[in-house]
């Protein structure tokens, strides 16, 4: 989300408008989608919260749950967007400058409500953190490795983690199987991938080797590279439990 | 159908997407903490999202913990709400309204089974009809909790979770789902059809 549109960027980069939301939420909800994540990748860089008279329209049209993430950094910020209707919120950047954001979340909404999203690069010296990549000018290594954030986010509270690896975001090669598994292989609450997809396989692969217990796309749905309905055939055929 | 829904503030912040839901349905679910427009309503929904122990509170402080199990008209507690029909839960070591004998549990996380349960899963019926009428058993519904009800004779119908937990609960008018049907696409809006036309009814 930008000022209002969809928009979406090739390796956190050069993001181009892709549609308005409503038409677009309706669309995924008619299409089959289990569930909708709504960035907003200017709010953290701008330092403003979240402009939300949008979440109550998207709320109007969705049966399914939703999610909204950008510039939640208080409860204040919290409630309103659950109370707009969102399902959960995601904390991303706020979590890293303040990682108490997520314990006051947990304990006031439930663990439940409370994702924290990870942006994780490979680097040389392993999994890193990086923090407000919703602005290329400003994105960084936030100073933490990946593996010792994604236990202390649990311990704080977080229901969920969105692992985004970034060399995969939005460049279609397929999911980083590798550092998922390995997050999986500490992470004891749900794991949702995201950054690469490309091919119905890629989805097929990151549920069978990585063991992931959702997987998130964005590109190939915007463009209609794949249909959900083709998609969810395609992982109940290799025997991966979806929703029909 | 009953057009007249009075959903029980407990505290919960997403009450939101329930009224919604219900709008698309064509009844009006007014948010209230009163006895006495919960007690004059035509169905009652309790939801719940937030912890075991702030939403009883909260219901204590509004006197609403002993005007709740005398209600004679449908109820329909949902997630946390759900659980709140029961006696206690082990969330917080809290004591909820008694009307389902049983203790709600902490799920505790397994290897292939992450927790909180987060996500679409089926539900299976042990009774056919009521909420689940028109549905063909086996359905997919949207589920995100980290306590869950035991089965017990009150159970109309579960998931399996590593174990059968309760997804749908009827004890005399008062019925719970331990999903979301606001959240649980088509699925979900029947559920809530069926609650509001009174299929389940007494």
């Amino acid at each position: 989300m930008r000022d209002g549109r969809v928009v979406k960027g090739v390796r956190f980069r050069g993001h181009e408008v892709v549609g308005e939301i409503l038409d677009l939420a309706a669309r995924y909800r008619d299409e089959g989608a289990d569930e909708l994540v709504f960035y907003d990748i200017t709010a953290s860089p701008e330092g403003r919260t979240v402009e939300r008279s949008w979440v109550r329209r998207v709320a109007s049209v969705l049966d399914i749950p939703f999610c909204v993430a950008g510039g939640i950094r208080s409860i204040a910020d919290a409630e309103a967007v659950l109370g707009a209707g969102a399902e959960k919120v995601s904390v991303n950047s706020p979590a890293l400058a303040d990682p108490g954001l997520i314990d006051r979340l947990a304990a006031r909404f439930g663990a439940q409500c409370v994702v924290v999203g990870i942006d994780s690069e490979t680097t040389s010296g392993g999994y890193r953190v990086y923090s407000l990549t919703g602005d290329p000018d400003r994105s960084r290594d936030s100073g933490r490795n990946t593996l010792d954030w994604v236990r202390e986010v649990q311990e704080r509270g977080a229901g969920e983690i969105v692992l985004n690896c970034m060399a995969s975001d939005g460049v279609r090669r397929g999911y980083d199987i590798a550092q998922l598994a390995a997050v999986r292989a500490i992470c004891h609450v749900p794991l949702v991938a995201s950054g690469g997809a490309g091919a119905i396989e890629h989805f097929t692969a990151v549920f069978r080797d990585a063991g992931v217990d959702a997987a998130l796309a964005a590109s190939v749905f915007h463009s209609g590279a794949i249909s959900i309905p083709d998609l969810k055939a395609a992982l109940a055929a290799q025997d991966i439990e979806v929703r029909p | 159908m009953s057009n007249d829904v009075a959903i029980v503030d407990s505290g919960g912040a997403n009450l939101a997407s329930l009224q919604f839901a219900l709008e698309r349905l064509g009844a009006r679910g007014t948010i209230t903490a009163s006895p006495a427009v919960i007690r004059s309503a035509g169905r009652v929904i309790l939801p719940g999202v937030g912890a075991a122990g702030d939403a009883m509170q909260r219901l204590r402080s509004a006197g609403l913990d002993t005007v709740l199990p005398g209600l004679q008209q449908p109820v329909l507690g949902i997630c946390l709400g759900m659980q709140l029909l029961y006696e206690r839960t082990e969330e917080g070591d809290t004591q909820c309204l008694g009307i389902v004998p049983a203790t709600v549990r902490r799920l505790l996380p397994s290897p292939g089974l992450p927790a909180p349960h987060m996500g679409w899963n089926r539900v299976r019926a042990r009774r056919a009809g009521g909420l689940l009428d028109g549905l063909a058993d086996g359905e997919h519904f949207y589920f995100v909790h980290g306590y869950a009800a035991p089965t017990t004779p009150d159970t109309i119908a579960v998931t399996d979770y590593g174990t059968d937990i309760t997804a749908i609960v009827q004890r005399r008018n008062f019925l719970g789902t331990q999903f979301h049907p606001e959240r649980s696409g088509p699925a979900g809006a029947r559920v809530l059809q069926n609650f509001l036309r009174g299929a389940t009814c007494c």
